[in-house]
C-alpha cells in the first residue's frame, strides 16, 4: 500500500511540476531558514571551541553604578581590582579567570599592514579555556611575576605576520609599540565567541593602565568556572549576597547609591545585554517566547498556503477519489493516502532543506565572513527539521484530505 | 442476488425537485446477465449507481445477496463494494498516474493482499482480457478498446459476484465493442458472474439474458431472451 502511495506521490510530483516546485520551494526555504537560524543559535550559545566548559561557567560582564536621585548611571565591564576583590574571593567556584574586552591595533608584519584584535588575560583564563596549542604553551603566573613581554597568537596571525606555515615560537611581534616574544600559537576561534576571541593574547601585566586602576569599572570580563553545572545557582547566590554590601565610589558630582552586577550563564549574559537589558524577569524565557512566536508565525504562512494549494490539487483528483471509492477505499483510507502523500512530499522538502542548509553553511564557513566560522548541522537540528516537516505535512494535508474524502463516490466520479 | 424494492431517487435543489427513479422494483438472479436500456436521462446510470452502492436511494430498499444495505456505514459499504462488486465505466475511469498493472491491482490494494500476490492476480486478469503485454504501459498509451479491457481486468481481479457495467461499449467501434461483449459473456458463462449492463445498443442488449427498459425514471418493460 505504502509503495503504491509513494509511486502516486512521485508521479504527481513529476506531472504537476509547478505545484511541486511551489510546494517544495515553500517547505524547503522555510525549513532551510529555520535550520540555518538554529545553526547560528548553536554557534552563538552552545558549548563550542575553545569554551569547552561553557555549560558550567558563569560570566560577569557588566557593572552598573546607579545614582537614583538623578537617574545617572555608569555601566561597563569591570576592573581587575574589582574582580580580584569580589569575584576571585568567592568560595564556591572552582576557578575564576578574567580577560579584557578586545582592543584593536595596527601593526606591520611580512610586509603588510595588519589590523589585529588583542586581549589581556590572567593565567587562569588558559586553564579554563580549551585552546588547542599548535606551538608552545600558555603563559603562567611566572611570566607575570617576572614582568616578561610575551604573547600568544592565533594561527591566522602567525601566517599573516611571519609567513604562511612558518614557525613563530620565540620570534618577536610588535603590538602597541611593545616587542613581545611569542610563546604560543593557538588555533583561532570565530569572533562571535566574544569573551575569548582575539588574534593576540597578552598577560594582563602588560596593560599600562588597568592593573593599578582602583575604580570598579574597567575593561575586563570575569569567567567563573563551577565544579559542576549544579553549583551555578550557589555561586550566583554567594556573589549576589556580596554585591549589595560593596562600598560604592563617588566620581566628582556623580554619587551612585546602588550597584547592579551580573553573573549569568553565557546565554543569559549575552541575551540580557543585547535584547532585554533593563527588563524584569528571565531573559531566557522572554527570548524563547519571542523566538517560538517568530518560528510559529514563520511556519504557519507556508502551511496555510499549502492547505490552499492542496485543496485545489486534491480537487483536480476527484475522479481518482471516485475510482478508489468505487473499488473499496473507505473515507479514512483516502484521508490516510492523501496525508501520507503530503507527508512524503514535505519530508522530501525537509531533505531538500537539509541539503540546502548544509550547502549554505558550508559556503558561509568558507566565505571568510566570520573567520574560523564553524557552523554545522547537528543531528538535533536534522531531527527538528524532520519533525517540522512532518508537522507541515500533517498541517497542510489533513484538512483538504478529510474534505475530499467526504465527497460522495458518484459525485467524485463525475470529476 | 440483487433485490430492489420501491426504489425512488429524488434530486433536490433550492427551487427544483427532480424524480430520477420512480418506484423501481426489480429482482436480478445470481448468474443473470441483465441489460438496461432507455433514452438519455431516464435514470439508467442512477439505477446502476444505486445497485453499486455509489449512490443512495431516497426511499426504497436494496438487498444484495440477502443483505439489506440500509444500515451499512461508510467502512462496511466500502468493504462490501470491494468484495462483491466490480465496475466498468463508459469512460474507463483508469488512474492515469499509475501503470496498467497498478490500475488492475487497485481492488486488491484495499484487501490487504500481499504485493506479490496482487501482481500475480493482476497479471492473470490482464491475461484473461488479452493485455498481458501492456502491463507497464500507462493508460494514456492505450487505445479505447485496450483501456476498456484494462477496466474489465480491474473489475474481475477480485472475483466479485456482480459486475456493473455502465455503457462499456459506448465509446468503442463495433469491432472493439464486440470483443468487450465477448469477454463479458465469457465471464458470465464461465464464472457465473452476475452482470448488469447499461447500454444504448439494442444488439448488445439482445445478447444478454434479459432486457429492462426505463422511461422517465420508471421501469416500463422487461424482455427475456433465449441465448
Amino acid at each position: 500500500m505504502l509503495k503504491n502511495y509513494l509511486k502516486i506521490t512521485i508521479t504527481v510530483m513529476r506531472r504537476r511540476k509547478m505545484f511541486t516546485f511551489i510546494t517544495l520551494f515553500g517547505i524547503s526555504m522555510t525549513l532551510s531558514i529555520l535550520i540555518v537560524l538554529t545553526a547560528f543559535y548553536e554557534h552563538l550559545f552552545s558549548t563550542n571551541y575553545p569554551e569547552i566548559h561553557r555549560d558550567r561557567s558563569l560570566y560577569a560582564t557588566v557593572l552598573e553604578e546607579v545614582e537614583s536621585e538623578s537617574g545617572g548611571m555608569r555601566r561597563g565591564p569591570m576592573s581587575i581590582s574589582y574582580i580580584n576583590k569580589y569575584l576571585k574571593t568567592l568560595k564556591t567556584p572552582e576557578k575564576v579567570a578574567f580577560a579584557s574586552i578586545p582592543n584593536t591595533v595596527n601593526t606591520y608584519g611580512n610586509g603588510k599592514k595588519l589590523k589585529l584584535f588583542f586581549k589581556y588575560s590572567d593565567p587562569v583564563f588558559w586553564e579554563i579555556m580549551g585552546f588547542e596549542f599548535l606551538e608552545g604553551k600558555a603563559f603562567t603566573q611566572r611570566e607575570i611575576d617576572n614582568n616578561e613581554s610575551v604573547a600568544i597568537i592565533n594561527d591566522q596571525t602567525r601566517d599573516d605576520y611571519f609567513g604562511k606555515g612558518l614557525p613563530a615560537l620565540g620570534k618577536t611581534i610588535e603590538i602597541n609599540g611593545q616587542n613581545l616574544r611569542v610563546i604560543g600559537v593557538v588555533r583561532g576561534c570565530p569572533i562571535t565567541r566574544m569573551v575569548v576571541a582575539a588574534d593576540v593574547y597578552l598577560p594582563y601585566h602588560l596593560q599600562k593602565r588597568d592593573p593599578n586602576n582602583q575604580d570598579m569599572n574597567g575593561s575586563y570580563y570575569a569567567i567563573v568556572l563551577a565544579r559542576s553545572e549544579a553549583d551555578l545557582p550557589a555561586i550566583q547566590r554567594e556573589y549576589f549576597e556580596i554585591v549589595p554590601r560593596i562600598p560604592l565610589q563617588t566620581y566628582g558630582e556623580f554619587k551612585p547609591d546602588r550597584l547592579n552586577a551580573n553573573l549569568s550563564t553565557y546565554f543569559d549574559s549575552l541575551v540580557q545585554d543585547t535584547f532585554f537589558r533593563t527588563g524584569e524577569g528571565s531573559a531566557r524565557t522572554r527570548f524563547y517566547i519571542f523566538i517560538s512566536l517568530f518560528a510559529l508565525l514563520f511556519m504557519s504562512l507556508p502551511a496555510i498556503n499549502l492547505v490552499n494549494i492542496n485543496i485545489s490539487r486534491i480537487l483536480e483528483r476527484s475522479s481518482e477519489i471516485g475510482i478508489r471509492k468505487a473499488f473499496g477505499a473507505s473515507s479514512w483510507t483516502l484521508v490516510a493516502q492523501f496525508v501520507i502523500e503530503n507527508v512524503l512530499l514535505t519530508l522530501f522538502g525537509g531533505l531538500v532543506a537539509i541539503l540546502l542548509s548544509a550547502g549554505f553553511l558550508w559556503w558561509f564557513n568558507q566565505s571568510g565572513l566570520i573567520d574560523y566560522a564553524d557552523l554545522t548541522i547537528n543531528w538535533t537540528v536534522v531531527l527538528v527539521a524532520l519533525v517540522l516537516s512532518l508537522v507541515f505535512g500533517l498541517m497542510s494535508g489533513v484538512y483538504p484530505a478529510w474534505r475530499m474524502s467526504r465527497l460522495p463516490a458518484v459525485e467524485a466520479l463525475k470529476g | 442476488m440483487i433485490q430492489l424494492t420501491s426504489i425512488e431517487k429524488v434530486y433536490r435543489t433550492d427551487t427544483v425537485e427532480t424524480l430520477a427513479l420512480n418506484n423501481i422494483s426489480l429482482h436480478i438472479d445470481k448468474g443473470e446477465f441483465l441489460s438496461i436500456m432507455g433514452p438519455s436521462g431516464c435514470g439508467k446510470s442512477t439505477l446502476l449507481n444505486i445497485m453499486g452502492l455509489l449512490d443512495e436511494p431516497t426511499t426504497g430498499q436494496l438487498s444484495i445477496g440477502h443483505q439489506e444495505i440500509k444500515q451499512f456505514n461508510d467502512r462496511t459499504i466500502s468493504r462490501f463494494r470491494n468484495q462483491k462488486i466490480g465496475f466498468i465505466f463508459q469512460s474507463y475511469h483508469l488512474i492515469n498516474d499509475l501503470p496498467v498493472l497498478d490500475n488492475v491491482e487497485l481492488p486488491l490494494l484495499y484487501r490487504n493482499v500481499s504485493g506479490k500476490e496482487r501482481r500475480r492476480l493482476a497479471a492473470e486478469a490482464l491475461e484473461k482480457v488479452g493485455l498481458s503485454n501492456r502491463m507497464q504501459h500507462y493508460p494514456s498509451q492505450l487505445s479505447g478498446g485496450q483501456k476498456q479491457r484494462v477496466a474489465i481486468a480491474r473489475a474481475i481481479v477480485g472475483q466479485p459476484e456482480i459486475i456493473l457495467a455502465d455503457e462499456p461499449t459506448g465509446n468503442l467501434d463495433s469491432t472493439m465493442g464486440n470483443e468487450i461483449m465477448e469477454i463479458l459473456e465469457q465471464l458470465n458463462r464461465a464464472d457465473q458472474t452476475t452482470i448488469v449492463m447499461v447500454t444504448h445498443d439494442e444488439n448488445m442488449a439482445r445478447r444478454t439474458h434479459r432486457l429492462v427498459r426505463l422511461f422517465d425514471g420508471s421501469l416500463v418493460s422487461s424482455n427475456t431472451f433465449v441465448n
